[in-house]
């Protein structure tokens, strides 16, 4: 019998996959937006999860409007990221000192 | 039965997915897995019974998200070997603290004091409808957040565009303003000088020497 605890397992190891992810390719800035991106996967599975077990749509609803923050984020991050490369002809993290005094 | 051997099938392919992603040397290719790792996420919403967000997650991930990071990669001519260096230098205390978070994690889940609910979905009425069920509390409890979700995105789009368009330096462009505050006295200059007589002809009018 599939229960909560499947489901919540899951979306820790992919929560923690992903965290992972964000300290191995710390310079590649495309891969840890992805990185980002599957972590926001596991939370709304958490909340998937919670709300059909529980039997209260409402957490549902919450996935909706995290997907559409989500969306609209990667869609400015990208945005940035492409006009970074244009500026600087790099994505590298280490790169992006110019704040820096 | 069935539905835990999925749910294990899918794990597995979501979970190897979620790694590929991040250990990919091409980002194409880690844009794909990431793409897979969605669908399987998807797949693994369909066992809960969440059909409408299931089918939302394929179209708003799949379809558009994956599509963009598609087409940035490409864009990008980047040495993507470069930023792979220092990969393995990260990968033990990347692995130490991924594999503490997801212990406390399992930790949490397995205490007392969480009381995780035990037993499978509960049964929904016959009729139930997920998509309706959704759509009921969107357009009513939870109405002027969708209103605010939907002018979020228009934002997000604006400043998208924003950030990316971009302008020719060298571009002739006429400023209405500034044509009608012209002035005549900006553009004609009447000068009065005294009448020249012609030269006579046969005269050699001397050219002047270039410099």
């Amino acid at each position: 019998m599939l229960t909560l605890t499947h489901y919540l397992v899951l979306s820790a190891i992919l929560f923690a996959i992903s965290v992972f992810g964000i300290f191995v390719n710390r310079k590649n800035l495309i891969v840890l937006l992805m990185a980002i991106e599957l972590m926001l996967l596991a939370v709304n599975m958490n909340f998937v999860a919670f709300s059909q077990f529980l039997g209260n749509a409402s957490g549902q609803v919450f996935v909706f409007f995290i997907l559409t923050v989500a969306a609209a984020e990667s869609a400015i991050g990208l945005a940035i990221l492409v006009v970074l490369f244009r500026n600087l002809r790099s994505i590298n993290v280490e790169d992006l000192g110019s704040l820096k005094g | 039965m069935t539905t835990v051997v999925l749910f294990y099938l899918f794990a597995v392919v979501l979970l190897g997915a979620g790694l590929a992603t991040i250990t990919a040397k091409n980002p194409v290719h880690a844009a794909l897995f990431l793409m897979l790792a969605f669908f399987s996420g998807a797949c693994l919403w369909m066992l809960m019974k969440a059909e409408f967000l299931a089918v939302a997650l394929v179209l708003i991930y799949v379809g558009a998200v994956m599509v963009l990071f598609l087409f940035v990669v490409m864009m990008l001519d980047v040495n993507f070997e470069e930023l792979r260096k220092g990969f393995w230098k990260h990968v033990p205390l990347a692995v130490t603290v991924a594999i503490i978070m997801a212990v406390e994690m399992g930790l949490i889940l397995h205490s007392r004091a969480a009381e995780v609910v035990v037993g499978g979905l509960p049964e929904q009425a016959a009729g139930y409808n997920n998509a309706k069920a959704l759509g009921y509390l969107i357009y009513t409890q939870y109405f002027l957040p969708f209103q605010l979700s939907a002018a979020l995105l228009l934002v997000g789009m604006i400043a998208a565009i924003a950030l990316t368009i971009r302008k020719r330096k060298n571009t002739k462009y006429i400023n209405p303003a500034v044509q009608i505050a012209t002035k005549r006295e900006d553009r004609v200059r009447i000068v009065k000088m005294a009448a020249e007589a012609r030269p006579t002809v046969g005269e050699v009018v001397e050219e002047q020497p270039k410099a």
